[in-house]
């Protein structure tokens, strides 16, 4: 009888297990209209999800991640609305935006890095820091309320959430373009073994001739990237945003990784586990939609069950071979 | 709908206690650099609050009304904030003697503090408080009773009775009564209906008893009701996962503005506007100008006005500067906000 390795497989069986409870569950769970929905929305987390990848393989964290795509979304209103009195062209203004957006995000994600690195302070305090940071200026640029996208650039700008290309959501496209260049970046470059080194064990890797400070600062940098790229997708689906933009985004992107397989502790990261991680993640939430079997008050706590589950499938095995 | 953030940890965690733990340490964070910024902002007002009592010291006493509030973290708190801010200067421009002290807060115990402070560095006469929570400040707004502040609670009542001189409230069942009966007449007593609720908390819970029993006797069916957390995000995805079930909806009941921004993109994503129309509630202005526009699928709105601390901070200053009998209870109604008084509730000058 073949072993079924569990720690590479884990995460895909939950997966399978997960559509054959949806499938069950309710018959508009195939439908073309609900399968694109949860890939669009899976999306967001997903792409955020591989920059985490990148974090937690070296052993850091980033907690900033929701905020951070609160005040890239923030800004880019705020600078798209202001474009619209000088520039006639909406595709340009867009275009603008985007480049602002993966500029902001680089520079927020390099502040990370450079704290973790140079000023020496541990990840999980500087990126609880930023988190804070970023949130408060969103809500400060955002009065408490909320800032709204010109409608006339919204409906351009919309075409990027809602349109299909071969009947695939945009979103679902790009996010499928990232998971391809992660996994190409984690395990055919060079770079990415430093990652696999750096988070395996820092002293050795810092004998070995790797700069760690220079790889760590790169991960950061990816990991903001990765927001950037979240946040282009995300502004056109509302075209809002507020001090309650992405709350908990962290959490979840974190929870597809580990759920993907990646060690929180460093050392062993799983791009394509991350992608199986954030569907996992979007599918709880979308069955427990589609049913009232499970009471309202109780959302959370299959959430939890099932994440736990899901992770101690995917470990037990790997204690047992250890 | 004020403690959204506290809340939020606790419906919404994935990850469990690790996700409490967390935000709890990123509220303590900011708690920390609040504390910072507000012992800067405490010298300065100390500064101008005994500038403006040696000013005025010879003819009158400067009367001081303190307004304790949660912080604007979303968008009904931004509009709180907006109007407090309006009053504020309204009230001081017309009372050359009267002073309003305006302090906000990120949770129930920072609001405590604040209330500590109000009475002995701002030594007010009267307190306007919207309390975070009513069970942990009813305490700390006993105590402040009991150094003889005139006390006004708005919207969230504290836990034992007898404390506050005024309670000034928006009524949350009525709110549910008139979306419930609107729809009822608006379908004929028939048809199919979805429902968006807010956070597992009293509130919501008042809201939706007084829209179910105003649906009582119809043939109104509620296909399902989920919490949508008065958040525009899981307003969209909510909706969108009703419209891949129920091939048939009638109408919407959103409850909450924010929610219904979310499940109007939704609707037009699945290109259902025709088949259905969405009641929200709150009075947030992108929706009252979309009913003011005459929209099809937003054809009324239910008022639950932010602005109430306006009333409340309004009332106190009456009992301050004159005789007037103020105390007791006042509950402004929820009136179904329609094309016709439209302009009446709109406000585009704040955030909400």
């Amino acid at each position: 009888m073949t072993k079924i390795d569990f720690k590479t497989a884990g995460p895909f069986i939950a997966l399978v297990a997960l559509f054959i409870l949806g499938i069950f569950v309710n018959d508009a769970f195939l439908s073309a209209g609900n399968v694109s929905n949860i890939l669009a929305r899976s999306s967001f987390i997903g792409i955020v999800a591989i920059g985490a990848t990148f974090v937690i393989t070296t052993g850091g964290i980033d907690l900033s991640v929701g905020s951070m795509a609160a005040f890239i979304s923030g800004c880019m209103i705020l600078l798209m609305n202001a474009l619209m009195a000088t520039i006639d062209s909406l595709v340009t203004i867009i275009f603008l935006a985007i480049v602002a957006s993966a500029a902001i995000g680089g520079l927020a994600g390099m502040i990370n890095g450079l704290l973790t690195t140079k000023a020496k302070i541990e990840a999980f305090i500087v990126t609880l820091g930023t988190m804070g940071i970023y949130r408060s200026l969103v809500t400060y640029m955002a009065d408490g309320g909320t800032l709204s996208l010109n409608f006339t650039l919204g409906d351009v700008y919309s075409e990027v959430y809602y349109g299909t290309l071969f009947g695939l959501p945009y979103p679902v496209w790009v996010f499928l373009a990232v998971a391809v260049i992660g996994y190409v970046l984690l395990n055919m470059t060079v770079f990415g073994r430093h990652c696999f080194a750096v988070g395996s064990n820092e002293s050795v890797a810092h004998y070995s001739a790797i700069n760690v400070d220079r790889v760590k600062t790169a991960t950061y940098i990816l990991q903001g990237l990765c927001v950037s790229i979240a946040t282009i997708i995300y502004v056109p689906r509302l075209g809002s945003a507020s001090g309650q933009t992405g709350i908990l985004w962290e959490l979840e992107a974190i929870a597809a990784v580990i759920i993907g397989g990646t060690m929180l502790k460093g050392g062993y990261g799983r791009i394509g586990g991350t992608v199986v991680g954030a569907l996992i993640l979007t599918l709880i939430g979308n069955i427990l939609n589609l049913t009232d079997a499970v009471s309202n008050y109780l959302n959370g706590a299959v959430q939890g069950v099932i994440v736990i589950v899901a992770v101690y499938l995917q470990r037990g095995a790997w204690r047992a071979k250890n | 709908m004020t403690n959204n953030e506290m809340k939020a940890v606790r419906a919404h965690s994935a990850s469990g206690s690790l996700g409490e733990i967390l935000c709890l340490s990123s509220l303590f964070a900011g708690t920390v650099i609040n504390t910072v910024c507000k012992f800067a902002k405490h010298s300065i007002l100390t500064l101008a609050a005994s500038s403006l009592l040696l000013a005025v010291a010879p003819t009158l006493r400067a009367q001081t009304i303190g307004v304790s509030i949660p912080a604007a973290t979303h968008g009904w708190a931004g509009g709180l904030n907006f109007h407090a801010e309006q009053t504020k200067a309204r009230l001081e421009a017309a009372n050359p003697g009267l002073k309003v002290v305006l302090v906000t807060a990120n949770s129930a115990s920072e609001q405590a503090n604040d209330l500590e402070d109000l009475v002995a560095i701002h030594r007010m006469d009267a307190l306007v408080i919207l309390p975070f929570e009513s069970a942990p400040l009813t305490g700390p707004v006993r105590n402040t009773k009991r150094r003889g502040v005139f006390v006004t609670v708005v919207d969230r009542g504290l836990s034992e009775p007898g404390i506050h001189d005024v309670y000034v409230a928006g009524n949350n069942a009525e709110m549910g009564r008139v979306s419930g009966e609107y729809i009822k007449e608006r379908l004929d007593g028939n048809g199919k209906i979805v429902v968006l609720r807010g956070m597992p908390t009293v509130i919501d819970e008042q809201r939706f008893d007084g829209f179910m029993l105003a649906l009582e006797g119809s043939n109104i069916e509620v296909l399902d009701d989920q919490y949508a957390n008065w958040n525009r995000d899981d307003g969209f995805t909510v909706m969108q996962d009703f419209l891949s079930r129920f091939s048939e909806i009638d109408a919407v009941w959103a409850q909450d503005d924010d929610i219904a921004i979310g499940v109007i993109q939704a609707v037009r994503q699945a290109r259902r506007q025709e088949e259905l129309f969405i009641v929200g509630g709150g009075g947030m202005k992108d929706i009252v100008k979309r009913v003011l526009d005459g929209d099809e699928l937003t054809p009324v709105d239910v008022l639950y006005p932010p602005s109430m601390i306006s009333t409340a901070m309004e009332l106190t200053a009456l009992k301050l500067i004159s005789d007037t009998p103020i105390e007791g209870e006042y509950i402004l109604g929820s009136p179904l906000i329609t094309r016709e008084n439209a302009e009446d509730y709109y406000f585009p000058d704040s955030p909400f």
